[in-house]
């Protein structure tokens, strides 16, 4: 079903394509460690670019494919690690949804590579910088999203379904 | 309709932002964003001048909301939301955007950084648009303070405390407090004796009227936020009536089993009924459940019958206090490398290869050996060896210098050649003296007889087959030759290390913990001993490896940090809290099992949740999950991360 590196998107991707990679991430643990990957210099791609939430609990399902239809390429949720979280249990709540909502990402023909859930403390800036690192690169070379349209051409099966529904996407 | 009016501030940080990100492109481009009014550069917009930018514009131009792009929201939030204030706006109509330390810091091209710094500004000025002003609510605060761990650092911070007129609860999970300090013999670099310097203060601890000591106790559970933490402790019961012991040792004369004693490290024992050791406050003996007799056997009870005061309670069950604090130090301590672990120091294998602590307590008086440094067949060494960074500055353990291991090093190689003839072989990667009046004992220590400083890790400690004697292997790295030295003792002065339990008690306080494993501060330098959980504070070796001085110094810095809470009587609460609107609230109640706090109920009477502002903390869990979207997330609602996230997306 996905087209990693297959000609079609790298096509797409054109010259200078640089995908786009939304990050939210929980003030107390995650946003912490992204200020110390920056307090200790150390460098990722500039493609990701972080949106601040209280916890990642806050982070509904919309606000990911918000960002999809935004023309964000990739989606990181950072949270803080289980048992660590400053509202008790907002990261447990955040991995009950991601786990629905990745059946959902997959039906939207939108490949698993694009939404990381990740548990970065406010002590791991190099964990941060390595998410994001990783989190980039897939995304590369999964190529760009791509329009609503051109994303249910590439799921086939839902391609049918979505011409036969008509004008939901 | 025309949107509120938006100030754009953008500040260079010196070089910090405006060395890799163009100041002029990203002023300009915020300048064409819609509803941007006025949008400006500057070298350091938190400085006073900097803030009087924005103070003028609010009152000049009338700004509805303000943007700083600059250093992370964690740093200058509040610097920003006061200069509002203080020029009429509401301070939540303030929005960051962090181009330092998520963007100037971590990009490597500077044209990449620019086009970042512009979707972070894009995306703030799109959520500053849909700010609503909130008023800080406040809540009184409980003026007692609660201090975990009773080493130096906390029995300090819990003195300063108390001095000052505040009320604190001292939990200590041993017998006595005193912690490791209480085991060490003289400290550098003046040679005073540990015990003569903290025992007057473990007195003080146990006398003051405002201090309630609780050893052989632990905090179970936290629950609640700054100024209202609600706390329950396990008093484990001691088996002995406090109040009528006297503390004079007969049962610990007579009780009949002998166990190693945890304070002298495995070289000596104690009873089943003990004191850890002579100074020990309060100086009343615990019994061992584990070992004693009568638990074991339901016999004996000799310390019963010989107790002059009848002081023994076999039947003492555990006490659980819950009490309400303002304010939270956890000072635990740390726990010191097992070097075990690396078969090459020869350590658990070797008789005569001892650590740091061991070593302490050798040649403390009121030690094993009443201060005799002996071999373990009670001789005197003819030379010693003492390594340095033991599981320290090494990647295959820690990866930190434990910092006090160089001056420990130096003061063990001083007490040998005061109490033995021995020869010192002193191996050291690099000489770290970098306290005051350090390099000088040193220089003194280097100026004594018979003690020959090697630059070279001990690499390997041997046995030679034939005289039995100790061979640590060595390169020294100064003459370029590899060395086999033969000694009777090696001293291994091995690495501070978190305590094993550092997880779970940072998971009970709300605290993180480093990559080193210890625990969190706020800010390295600025708030070395704030934390990311309000009114939580740490000190002393719980946060990163100490010498006495630092660590006092810490546990003094905390006490100031608890007294600002307790000393101000009331402390501000977010008021970035949920709320239900009426109106679209279906009564399907998804939203109550959600809220960890239990701050969402149901009015029967209107057929709709409704949220308990003084409980909600404004996770916006329950924000995200409401199916018909009633339930909004204050300053996180939908429209505005909607807003942000076009923000970003559109650069």
């Amino acid at each position: 079903m996905t087209q990693a590196g297959s000609p079609k998107s790298q096509a797409a991707a054109g010259e200078g394509w640089e995908p786009k990679v939304v990050a939210f991430l929980c003030n107390w643990c995650s946003y912490t460690g992204a200020d110390l990957a920056g307090i200790s210099r150390l460098k990722y791609p500039a493609n990701l670019r972080i949106i601040r939430v209280m916890c990642s609990g806050r982070v509904s399902p919309a606000f990911v494919l918000k960002a999809f239809h935004e023309g964000a390429d990739g989606v990181l949720v950072g949270g803080c690690h289980p048992g660590d979280c400053h509202y008790l249990e907002g990261n447990y709540k955040t991995l009950k949804r991601k786990l629905v909502f990745e059946r959902l990402l997959e039906q939207f023909g939108i490949e698993p590579g694009r939404f990381r859930l990740e548990w970065i403390s406010g002590g791991e800036g190099d964990k941060f910088a390595r998410v994001a690192e990783e989190l980039v690169k897939t995304v590369r070379e999964l190529g760009p999203l791509g329009s609503t349209a051109e994303r249910l051409g590439r799921a086939d099966g839902l391609a049918l379904r979505a011409e036969g529904g008509g004008g939901n996407a | 309709m025309p949107g509120p009016k938006i100030g754009v501030y953008v500040c260079h940080c010196g070089s910090n932002i405006a060395g890799k990100v163009d100041m002029d492109a990203l002023r300009e481009f915020a300048a064409e964003l819609p509803d941007v009014v006025v949008s400006r550069d500057y070298k350091y917009m938190c400085s006073d001048p900097g803030q009087d930018l924005i103070k003028a514009d609010i009152k000049e131009k009338g700004l509805e909301r303000v943007v700083v792009a600059s250093c992370s929201p964690r740093m200058h939030e509040p610097t920003f939301k006061r200069a509002c204030q203080d020029a009429g706006l509401n301070p939540y109509l303030m929005e960051m955007a962090n181009i330092r330390e998520q963007c100037s810091w971590v990009t490597e091209d500077g044209e990449a950084a620019t086009q970042k710094a512009k979707a972070l500004v894009h995306s703030a000025v799109n959520k500053a648009r849909h700010l609503e002003p909130l008023e800080d609510k406040t809540v009184p605060v409980d003026p007692k303070t609660l201090i975990v761990g009773g080493g130096i650092a906390g029995i300090e911070a819990a003195l300063k405390i108390a001095e000052a007129g505040k009320e604190v609860y001292l939990v200590e999970r041993e017998p006595s407090i005193g912690g490791n300090m209480a085991k060490l013999d003289k400290t550098f670099p003046t040679l005073d004796c540990a015990a003569c310097i903290l025992t007057p203060k473990m007195v003080s601890v146990a006398q003051h009227p405002n201090i309630t000591l609780l050893t052989y106790s632990e905090v179970e559970k936290v629950e609640g936020y700054i100024g209202n933490f609600e706390v329950t402790i396990r008093k484990r019961a001691r088996s002995i009536d406090e109040k009528l012991c006297n503390g004079c040792g007969t049962c610990q004369e007579k009780c009949p089993i002998k166990v190693p004693n945890e304070f002298e490290e495995g070289l000596g024992m104690r009873k089943a009924i003990y004191t850890p050791f002579p100074q020990a406050v309060p100086n009343k003996p615990v019994i061992d459940r584990e070992n004693c007799t009568y638990y074991k056997t339901g016999k004996c009870k000799i310390c019963e019958r010989v107790c002059p005061p009848k002081a023994i309670r076999f039947d003492q069950e555990d006490e659980i206090i819950t009490e309400k604090f303002g304010a939270i130090i956890v000072a635990t301590g740390y726990q010191l490398f097992d070097p075990s672990v690396g078969p090459q120091w020869g350590y658990g294998r070797y008789d005569n290869v001892i650590h740091g602590l061991q070593f302490e307590r050798l040649s403390n008086a009121s030690g094993p050996t009443g201060g005799k440094i002996l071999l373990k067949d009670g001789s005197e060494p003819e030379a010693v060896a003492i390594l340095h960074c033991v599981g320290s500055r090494d990647t295959n353990y820690a990866e930190y210098c434990s910092r006090i291991c160089c001056m420990t090093s130096v003061k063990f190689a001083h007490l040998v050649r005061e109490k033995t003839n021995a020869k010192v072989y002193d191996l050291y990667m690099d000489m770290r003296t970098f306290g005051k009046q350090y390099e000088e004992f040193y220089n003194r220590v280097v100026a004594e007889r018979d003690i020959y400083f090697i630059r070279g890790k001990g690499a390997e400690v041997m046995q030679d087959p034939e005289t039995g004697k100790l061979l640590v292997r060595v390169e020294d790295t100064l003459l370029g030759v590899f060395r086999e030295i033969p000694v009777d003792m090696v001293i291994l002065n091995a690495a501070i290390c978190p305590r094993p339990d550092a997880q779970e008690v940072a998971q009970k306080f709300g605290i993180q913990r480093s990559a080193d494993g210890f625990f969190l501060e706020y800010h390295l330098k600025l708030e070395p001993m704030k934390t990311a959980n309000d009114g939580v504070f740490i000190a002393g070796t719980c946060q990163s490896p100490k010498d006495i001085p630092d660590t006092v110094g810490q546990g003094a810095g905390a006490a100031a940090e608890a007294l600002k809470v307790v000393f101000a009587g009331q402390v501000t609460v977010t008021p970035t809290t949920a709320e239900v609107r009426d109106t679209l609230c279906s009564g399907c109640r998804i939203c109550i099992p959600l809220c960890p706090y239990n701050a969402i109920t149901f009015d029967e009477a209107k057929g709709v949740a409704q949220v308990n502002e003084a409980l909600c903390k404004g996770c916006g869990t329950c924000a995200a999950s409401c199916p018909s979207g009633a339930l909004r997330a204050k300053h996180f609602d939908n429209r505005q991360l909607y807003a942000q996230i076009e923000g970003v997306c559109a650069e």
